[in-house]
C-alpha cells in the first residue's frame, strides 16, 4: 500500500512539471566580528532573561560552585554522563555515572553536564549529546540541570551555531537546544516555569584562560 | 466531539455569529493577540536583517516546492540510512491507518502525543479510539482542550478561550487533581504529575514535525514545556507525521527558520526546547522510528501557481494575532484545525475547493493586509484570498449568485427595466424593513444580508424626483443642448460652447 502511495504522490508532484526558478542564493555564514567579551556578556544576559541562573567563574572554581548549588537544593542524588571531566565534581556527594537501562533517572535530583556550544543572540545552550553531555533522557527527567560551559563555546548567532553543529548532525547525533527551564504560557498567557523538563537550569560559565 | 479535522460544519458567516456572542472568548482573545502582537514587534526588531530573513525564508520554501520530489526522496533515503522507516500517505485515511497499525502492532492501549496540527488535520485521535487506543495529548493546552472535549481556538495557545477557574474545575473533575487554587502554577503542576507517569510508562509516542532536513534525515520539534522532548525521547517507538511541505534541503537552512519561527510565533528569541533527531540513535531514545509523509491535498495546492505560496507556512500563527477578523470571531468560527488568515486560504485548498462550507472561508477577511506584513515567509494572504474568491465564484457557473448577477445585468442594461424593478422592490419590501434597513433578505438573496444590512428603498427615486420638479428655465446665453429626460449626467456648464 505504501509503495503505491509513494509512487502516486511523487507522480502528482512530477506532473506539475519543472518550474523555472531563479537559482537559490544562500547567504554565506560570516564569522561574527563583534568583540568576544560582548558576545559572552550577551549570552549571560539573555540566558538569565529566560530564568536560567548564570554564574561566571574560573575553571578552578567549578567544584566549589557545584557544591554550593547541590547544597542549596539539598540534592543527594547526582547523576553525570560517563565521560564528564572528573575535575568538575566536588567531593562528598554520591555521584552516579549514568548507564542507560540501569540508572533510575526518576531518583536523580541533579544532573551535571557539559554542552556542545551556546548562542548569544538567543541565550541558548545546545547539547549534541557528545562528550560530557550524556543521552537525552539524562538532562530531561531530573528536576535540576547544571550545565558547565566554557566562554569559548559561546557563538554570536544562530547561523554560526547551525554551521558549527553540522558535523554532529551529519554523523547522526541528536541535538537538544535549551533556552531556560521548561515553561508554559498556556493558561491565560501567564508564564509558569518547570512543566515537564527540568524546573531549574544553572549555567556555570567558565572564563577563558 | 474530539478536536480535529479541517471540514467546517457550517459556513463561516454562521459559525462567526455563534462565536461573536461569546464575550469571554472575545476578551481572552483580545488580551492574547494584543499581548503577543506587541511582544512580536520587539522580538523582530532585535534582528537588524529581519526583512532579508523573511525574503530568505520565502525563497528557500519556494525552492523546496520547485524541487519537492527530490527533497522528499533525499529525506527518505537519509532517514532509512539512519535506521528509520518512511511511510507515504496520500490522504488522511491512509495516514491514520499507518499510525494505528504501528500502535496496534506494539499492542499499545495508550499513545502519548506531542501537539501536532497534522495529526489533528487527519483526525488521528478518533481513528485510534476506534481501534481501542487512547491518545493522550501532552501539551498543556491540548490536554485542556481534550479533557474538555472542546476544539482548539488558536494554533499556538489552543485553550486561550478558557480561563483558569474553568481549567481548575476541569482538572478536578477529569484528573482527580486536588487543587486548592486556580493559580496557573498549580494547574501546570497537576498536569505535570498526571503526565509524568504517562511519559515514563507509555511505549508508543506520536509527534508532528516542524521541519525535516533532507540531507541528514533530521526531524525537528520546536516546543516549550518539555512534553515534546519527553515524547521523542522516552518511549521505545516514535511515529512522526509531517506534511510533505515541511522538508528543507540542507542542514544550514535550519538557521533561517530557527530565527524566523520563535520570534514570529511566541515572540521569543528562542523557544525553551528544540529537539532534533535523525532516524534511530543507538542507546539513546526510541529504537524504532517511523516518519509518515502526508499529502492530503498538498500536491493539489502545489499545482496551483497562485495558491502554491500557502505551502510556505511554518505554522507560527503571527497572522492570527494581527487579524482583526480572527481577534473578534476566534478560532472556532473557522471550523478547521487551521484557523485565522492562513486557515482561510489553506483549509479550502486542502479540500480542493469542493467543500461548500470551507469555500466560505476566503470571505472571512477585510483584506487589510496585516497578515501579509506579519508573515515570516511572506505569504501574500490577501492575494490568495482574492484569487480563491474568484475561483470559487467562477467554478460554480449555475450558482444562485451567478444567476442573480446575470439577471441583474439584464435588468440594469435597460433603464425601463431598472425602473420597473425598483418599483417592484419598493412595493414588496414592506415586511422586511426594520428601522430603515433590511436585515435579512429571503431565499437565495439571504447571502447578501448575512454579513451586512441593506438600506431600505426610499419612497422616491432620484429620477422620480427629477421628473416631478418644476421645469428649469433654459438660459439663453450658454448655448447648451437641452438635456433629455432620463439622461444620467447633467452636462457640465461652460465646456462645450465655442470660445
Amino acid at each position: 500500500m505504501s509503495g503505491e502511495a509513494r509512487l502516486e504522490i511523487l507522480t502528482r508532484i512530477n506532473r506539475i512539471g519543472a518550474r523555472e526558478q531563479e537559482p537559490l542564493e544562500r547567504r554565506p555564514v560570516r564569522p561574527s566580528t563583534r568583540p568576544r567579551a560582548q558576545i559572552v556578556e550577551q549570552f549571560a544576559e539573555y540566558a538569565a532573561e529566560y530564568r536560567a541562573n548564570v554564574r561566571r567563574l574560573a575553571a578552578a572554581e567549578v567544584p566549589g560552585a557545584l557544591r554550593d548549588l547541590l547544597l542549596a537544593r539539598g540534592s543527594e542524588r547526582v547523576a553525570v554522563p560517563q565521560d564528564l571531566p572528573a575535575g568538575w565534581l566536588p567531593g562528598g556527594f554520591a555521584v552516579t555515572r549514568d548507564e542507560p537501562g540501569v540508572t533510575d533517572l526518576t531518583a536523580v535530583q541533579t544532573v551535571v553536564t557539559g554542552a556542545a556550544l551556546a548562542v548569544a543572540e538567543t541565550g541558548t545552550v545546545v547539547l549534541d549529546h557528545g562528550p560530557g553531555q550524556g543521552r537525552r533522557a539524562l538532562t530531561l527527567v531530573p528536576d535540576h540541570h547544571v550545565c558547565v560551559l566554557r566562554e569559548d563555546q559561546v557563538v554570536d548567532n544562530v547561523p554560526e551555531a547551525v554551521a558549527r553543529l553540522r558535523g554532529s548532525v551529519l554523523s547522526g547525533r541528536p541535538l537538544t537546544w535549551i533556552s531556560g527551564p521548561s515553561a508554559t504560557s498556556d493558561i491565560e498567557l501567564s508564564r509558569v516555569e518547570g512543566v515537564h523538563g527540568p524546573r531549574v537550569l544553572d549555567i556555570l560559565l567558565v572564563r577563558e584562560g | 466531539m474530539s478536536a480535529g479535522g479541517i471540514k467546517p460544519a457550517r459556513p463561516f458567516q454562521q459559525a462567526a455569529r455563534v462565536t461573536l456572542a461569546n464575550p469571554q472568548m472575545r476578551r481572552n482573545l483580545r488580551h492574547a493577540t494584543t499581548t503577543i502582537r506587541e511582544k512580536r514587534l520587539r522580538a523582530v526588531a532585535e534582528l537588524p536583517d529581519w526583512e532579508a530573513l523573511r525574503d530568505e525564508g520565502a525563497a528557500l520554501k519556494d525552492h523546496v516546492m520547485a524541487h519537492l520530489a527530490d527533497a522528499l526522496l533525499d529525506l527518505e533515503a537519509a532517514v532509512q540510512a539512519r535506521g528509520g522507516r518512511v511511510h507515504w500517505a496520500r490522504d488522511a485515511a491512509e495516514a491514520r491507518g499507518i499510525v494505528a497499525d504501528i500502535a496496534a502492532a506494539h499492542g499499545a492501549r495508550e499513545v502519548i502525543k506531542v501537539k501536532s496540527i497534522s495529526t489533528d488535520e487527519i483526525e488521528l485521535n478518533a481513528a485510534l479510539a476506534e481501534r481501542g487506543i487512547h491518545a493522550i495529548e501532552t501539551d498543556l493546552a491540548e490536554l485542556i482542550v481534550q479533557l474538555a472535549e472542546d476544539r482548539p481556538s488558536h494554533i499556538l495557545v489552543p485553550a486561550i478561550h478558557r480561563n483558569r477557574a474553568e481549567i481548575r474545575d476541569l482538572f478536578r473533575r477529569k484528573l482527580g487533581a486536588e487543587l486548592l487554587t486556580d493559580e496557573p502554577k498549580q494547574l501546570a503542576e497537576a498536569a505535570r504529575l498526571y503526565l509524568r507517569e504517562k511519559f515514563l510508562t507509555t511505549r508508543v509516542a506520536v509527534s508532528g514535525a516542524n521541519f525535516a532536513v533532507a540531507e541528514s534525515g533530521t526531524v525537528c520539534v520546536v516546543e516549550s514545556e518539555g512534553n515534546g522532548r519527553m515524547c521523542v525521547t522516552m518511549p521505545g517507538v516514535l511515529v512522526s507525521v509531517m506534511g510533505i511541505e515541511k522538508v528543507l534541503p540542507t542542514w544550514q537552512d535550519m538557521a533561517v527558520f530557527l530565527r524566523l519561527l520563535p520570534r514570529s510565533s511566541t515572540a521569543e528569541r528562542m523557544n525553551p526546547y528544540t529537539s532534533f533527531w535523525s532516524g534511530v540513535t543507538p542507546g539513546d531514545g526510541p529504537q524504532e522510528f517511523h516518519l509518515v509523509l502526508l499529502d492530503n491535498g498538498r500536491t493539489d495546492v502545489l499545482a496551483d501557481e497562485v495558491g502554491r505560496q500557502t505551502l510556505r507556512c511554518i505554522r507560527c500563527s503571527a497572522c492570527l494575532n494581527v487579524c482583526p477578523v480572527y481577534e473578534r470571531v476566534g478560532g472556532h468560527a473557522y471550523g478547521s484545525v487551521y484557523p485565522g488568515p492562513i486557515g482561510a486560504i489553506l483549509t479550502p485548498q486542502l479540500l480542493h475547493l469542493e467543500d461548500r462550507n470551507a469555500n466560505t472561508l476566503p470571505w472571512a477577511s477585510s483584506l487589510c493586509g496585516a497578515c501579509y506584513d506579519a508573515c515570516p515567509v511572506k505569504i501574500n494572504i490577501p492575494e490568495v484570498l482574492l484569487y480563491l474568491r474568484g475561483k470559487i465564484t467562477e467554478e460554480k457557473p449555475l450558482s444562485a449568485e451567478a444567476i442573480a448577477f446575470k439577471t441583474a445585468a439584464w435588468v440594469m442594461s435597460e433603464p425601463h427595466r431598472f425602473e420597473g424593478a425598483i418599483k417592484l422592490a419598493r412595493s414588496g419590501q414592506g415586511p422586511l424593513v426594520k428601522n430603515g434597513a433590511i436585515h435579512a433578505l429571503p431565499g437565495m438573496l439571504g447571502g447578501w444580508t448575512e454579513a451586512r444590512d441593506l438600506p431600505a428603498f426610499p419612497p422616491q427615486t432620484f429620477r422620480e424626483w427629477w421628473r416631478g420638479r418644476p421645469a428649469p428655465q433654459p438660459r439663453e446665453t450658454d448655448g447648451q443642448a437641452q438635456t433629455s429626460e432620463g439622461e444620467l449626467l447633467a452636462p457640465q456648464r461652460g465646456d462645450r460652447g465655442p470660445a
